[in-house]
């Protein structure tokens, strides 16, 4: 019997089951609709299709065999996602990629989180017919941030993708071809040598341990066991809302106090909030931009807190380091500070080593930039992912969830609602408008927060209005956004006084540092997380921060700039 | 990084194509004709001047077979094995080719930069296999002997 329905409509036939089409680009968003999770290494949503891995096959009725990701959804198509043929293909790609592979897996970083291992298993692979013919690739371990080892690549070309699509860098691609084929940086060169920005998104987005993040955490562990030295620990604010996760906890969990008490448990000496110092980085960015203001320029103020966005200026766009702020990141303020603290003479009986907790990659490669050494001393010694924490705090043996919560040690321990907020992109600038706008009211809180500057769109503009000045002010993620945008600057088609930018795409919260996503709402909850601790944090203003005044009054206003701000050269590019 | 308009006869090579991006082969087949290869510095300098990453370019350059990135030797022997050459036993020419220079499937180039021996897929000249060239000049139905006898030659127009 046929039933009449909507002519417009459009439907097709998985496994026999009819399916409503809604515009998906590919079939294979039509099928995991219906529940069905087919199987996929190099496919991700928000990349191009590349159609690699051949795990998404699926048959039509003539028994053609495609990929899902890169095939069309037609009106009336019928396709079967588990046919004898399917498996076998899926089986024996999946045998031949491991074929090829490392398979140290007890010991590999990415063991928990390795998406070869879990699909293998999946499968149901338990023994693989071939033997490893792989060539010895060296493993580069040249970057302070990134550890990339050839011998367990699989060739989905997804760190390739990342880099060149979502952060317009392209330092990764292929090269040579057939069986030769390798994912390299030009000639062969270590990373160190190239104009990688350190953001790990690579990492992040490599389904194995081809691309890891460089683990500190024995130097955490010797520092901790250390009786001469005094170990000091900084938390930045996107790390509460991600850290649950690795515990089983709901994505978005926000866990501060729990993760100060795990941190005090492990044997830091005092634990701080790196919210404090994105406090202090308000006040001295809004100061600097009403400066230019004053000062005609240069415009538009860039701001400087993501350390991957002022590499790739240095690397891309070195005419506008000057536009870049002159104020230090929060994680490098807080260093430069808590320094200056520790070297009082009544403390100088331990050496104090600095510890940051970060959902970045590129702090590492930060916190070892020459501008942050003085006298051969690094304002923060150790910078650790928030999944390395997550791994110490696994060692030790800490519940994590059920631990009661603790506070954060004065006097860099308080934090408003404005330092919590750089955690997402869009915060930063939230936070400055607080702190230019002067109006404090809940009124003007709202409108602030409805002016354009949260959601997670690439680009997001707003204006804003300065007594008798318009602002017209731009928030970006992701660097190719913002080569885009620069382009379009240089090219006198936009202009705007104040720019944010972050290089991963959410802003911290997505940081390469982070748990893996499985999907993109976690980060959403994540960014929701982040909006709530402002919300029921008592200080809003960064300028009301009572620590924020104490910090300014310990420090002497000669030593003001150079404490909290650098400058950072035009490199010398080889000739 | 190499310095601005060092390669002038590069820059009038990506002129001539506009400096168009999608006419990269086109550009680096050019270039290969004029320095005989591919010098990493002029392909940086290309990746640069037609927007693209050096990884990029290097990807490209690599994939082919016809593009070299080291220097090759005075004489280029093209060595064809393709299907009927190969069946016409190009194998023992090549053989021959690299026992006399001292060369081998890693080693293409003798190290006085003399002769580079290459091996091709197909020239398109079956009917003369076993074939190969010397810098684009065909030498038909070739044997080890020949093969010996040319290098004799080539060895004494130095």
């Amino acid at each position: 019997m046929q039933i009449a329905t909507n002519n417009n409509a459009k439907y097709m036939w998985i496994d026999g089951l009819k399916v409503k089409l809604e515009g998906e680009k590919n079939i294979l968003d039509v099928i995991r609709k219906t529940g069905i999770n087919l199987p996929t290494f190099c496919y991700h949503s928000s990349l191009s299709t590349y159609g690699a891995c051949r795990m998404c096959v699926v048959e039509d009725e003539r028994g053609s065999v495609m990929a899902a990701c890169s095939t069309l959804p037609r009106d009336g198509m019928s396709i079967r996602t588990n046919t004898k043929k399917l498996l076998k293909h899926r089986r024996m790609i999946m045998e031949l990629l491991l074929a090829n592979h490392c398979r140290d897996c007890t010991t590999c970083a990415e063991n928990k989180d390795c998406e070869l291992r879990a699909l293998a298993s999946r499968l149901g692979i338990t023994s693989v017919r071939f033997d490893d013919c792989r060539p010895v690739r060296p493993v580069d371990a040249s970057s302070p941030s990134i550890i990339r080892d050839p011998g367990k690549c699989i060739l989905c070309g997804d760190c390739v993708r990342v880099c060149a699509e979502v952060q317009g860098m392209g330092v990764l691609d292929f090269a040579h071809r057939g069986a030769d084929i390798v994912v390299t940086p030009a000639f062969h060169k270590p990373i160190s040598e190239t104009n990688c920005v350190s953001c790990g998104q690579c990492s992040a987005v490599c389904p194995t341990a081809a691309l890891t993040i460089k683990d500190e955490t024995q130097l955490v562990w010797d520092a901790l066991m250390d009786p001469d030295k005094r170990v000091v620990c900084q938390m930045a604010p996107a790390v509460r809302v991600a850290l649950g996760e690795e515990f089983g906890l709901e994505a978005g969990s926000l866990v501060t106090g729990r993760t100060f008490a795990a941190l005090n448990r492990m044997g830091f000496d005092f634990v701080y909030d790196t919210s404090l110092s994105a406090d202090l980085t308000v006040v001295e960015e809004a100061n600097e931009f009403t400066k230019r203001l004053e000062d005609g320029g240069p415009f538009p103020m860039f701001t400087s807190c993501c350390p991957a966005w002022v590499k790739f200026v240095e690397e891309k766009h070195p005419d506008l380091l000057d536009n870049i702020s002159t104020c230090k990141s929060p994680m490098q303020m807080l260093g430069a500070v808590s320094r200056k603290y520790w070297e009082k003479p009544k403390f100088k009986d331990k050496e104090t080593i600095m510890v940051a907790v970060m959902p970045c990659t590129a702090k590492k490669a930060e916190a070892a930039r020459a501008e942050f050494i003085h006298n051969g001393k690094r304002d923060v010694d150790i910078v650790i992912t928030t999944q390395e924490l997550a791994c110490m705090i696994k060692e030790a043996g800490i519940d994590l969830p059920n631990l009661p919560p603790e506070s954060p040690d004065m006097p860099f321990g308080l934090a408003s609602g404005s330092g919590l907020l750089f955690g997402v992109t869009g915060g930063v600038t939230e936070a400055v408008i607080r702190k230019c706008v002067g109006e404090k009211t809940s009124e003007a809180l709202q409108s602030i927060s409805y002016c354009g500057v949260r959601g997670l769109e690439g680009i997001k503009e707003a204006v804003v209005e300065l007594g008798d000045k318009e602002l017209r002010i731009a928030v970006v993620h992701g660097l190719a956004n913002a080569d885009a945008l620069i382009k379009q600057m240089k090219a006198g088609q936009i202009y705007y006084d104040f720019v944010e930018v972050m290089a991963c795409p959410g802003g911290c919260i997505v940081g390469a540092g982070q748990p893996v996503m499985k999907n993109m709402e976690i980060r959403e909850k994540r960014a929701e997380s982040i909006y709530d601790a402002d919300g029921i944090a008592q200080l809003k203003y960064s300028d009301e921060n009572p620590q924020v005044s104490a910090i300014y009054e310990d420090i002497r206003p000669k030593d003001i700039h150079h404490l909290l701000h650098v400058e950072y050269p035009q490199k010398e590019r080889d000739a | 990084m190499p310095k601005k308009d060092a390669y002038p006869e590069v820059d009038q090579i990506l002129q001539s194509y506009g400096s168009d991006q999608s006419s990269v082969i086109s550009i680096l087949q050019d270039v290969q004709k004029y320095y005989r290869y591919l010098p990493a510095d002029v392909l940086t300098y290309v990746a640069e001047k037609l927007g693209l990453s050096e990884a990029k370019i290097y990807s490209v350059a690599t994939f082919y077979d016809n593009f070299s990135l080291e220097p090759k030797g005075k004489y280029l022997i093209k060595v064809c094995d393709g299907t009927a050459c190969h069946v016409r036993k190009s194998g023992p020419i090549l053989a021959t080719l690299r026992k006399e220079l001292g060369l081998s499937d890693q080693k293409h180039t003798t190290d006085d930069m003399e002769f580079t021996v290459d091996i091709v897929s197909c020239l398109g000249a079956c009917g003369l296999a076993p074939v190969l060239t010397v810098n684009d000049k065909v030498y038909p139905a070739m044997t080890p002997e020949k093969t010996t006898a040319l290098l004799n030659e080539l060895k004494g127009d130095k």
